[in-house]
């Protein structure tokens, strides 16, 4: 018998993995992408158990316009990373201090 | 039935998730990744939203994964610089995931969203299709936003080729707008040549072919 709190709870543990993601792969611009996808992911996954348990297709529509603009993010994201690795032959995150932050 | 499919599904979402995260070669973490999304859709189809666990697999798995892939291929990355600080930071991600987690399962864990709050729902008829009905509620109550989402998905296309486009000053380009404007007079030269009489030698001729025998 699954229940609300499955769903829910799976989800937390994927964005807790993603999170912890984030903070191993401090380099790989490429890995933290897609941690980014993967924290995503659970999210749509909250969203939809919600619009099951409520009945209520709306919070499917929501997943519908989130892979929209994760898609959009990830193309942009990626093109960003090729004019970065052709101008500075890097894609490490700690060599990428030009603005001095 | 339904509770060992979630089981295994789940099993295999987190362990995927648990090496794309961990493991060291981009690849591998990218075909981990799609493994993840597989996973995940299936955990969707058990949620009833067939349309968007398709669109999950074609989309994510058959666009934009393989968008990840091919980027992955063309940069020459060192991989063993990116290697570097990973034990460093492995206690701190741990301890940051499980707080990150406990705060969230206090949170969601049985009391607030258990099965006294949230009953299970009843399965829908098997003629019930979730693709017309999240179609009559896209291009109904939501156009407004379905119209701005192609909007995006054209800004993304647009400054996607914009930020890669480079121009090559030495290469030959076709320059279609002189092609298009040329007018005949630009290539075509006619030259008044005067008539002149040709002079035939009969003579010369047959020594030539007398010369082939």
């Amino acid at each position: 018998m699954l229940t609300l709190t499955h769903f829910l709870v799976l989800s937390a543990i994927i964005f807790s993995i993603s999170l912890a993601g984030v903070f191993i792969n401090r380099k790989n611009v490429i890995i933290l992408l897609m941690c980014v996808e993967l924290m995503l992911l659970a999210v749509n996954t909250n969203f939809i158990a919600f619009s099951y348990f409520l009945n209520d297709t709306a919070g499917q529509v929501f997943v519908f316009f989130i892979l929209t603009v994760a898609a959009a993010e990830a193309a942009i994201g990626l093109a960003i990373l090729v004019v970065l690795f052709r101008n500075k032959r890097t894609i490490n995150v700690e060599e990428l201090d030009t603005l001095k932050g | 039935m339904e509770t060992i499919v979630f089981y295994v599904f789940s099993a295999f979402m987190i362990l995927s998730a648990l090496m794309v995260v961990t493991v060291h070669n981009p690849v591998r973490a990218a075909f981990f990744l799609v493994l993840t999304f597989f996973s995940a859709a299936a955990v969707w189809l058990l949620l009833e939203a067939e349309f968007l666990a398709i669109i999950l697999i074609i989309v994510y798995v058959g666009a934009v994964m393989v968008l990840f892939l091919f980027v992955v291929m063309m940069l020459d990355i060192n991989l063993a610089e990116l290697k570097k600080g990973f034990v460093r930071n492995l206690p701190f991600a741990i301890i940051v995931a499980l707080a990150m987690f406990t705060m969230i399962f206090m949170v969601v864990g049985g009391e607030q969203f258990g099965i006294d709050k949230f009953a299970i729902p009843e399965r829908h008829a098997s003629d019930y299709s979730n693709v017309s009905a999240l179609g009559q509620i896209l291009y109904t109550d939501y156009v407004y936003s379905f119209e701005i989402a192609a909007v995006i998905l054209l800004v993304g296309i647009v400054a996607a080729i914009s930020l890669t486009l480079r121009r090559r000053p030495n290469t030959r380009h076709q320059k279609i707008e002189e092609q298009v404007a040329v007018k005949s007079a630009d290539r075509l030269r006619v030259v008044k040549v005067d008539a002149q009489a040709r002079k035939y030698s009969l003579a010369k001729k047959t020594t030539d072919s007398e010369g082939e025998k």
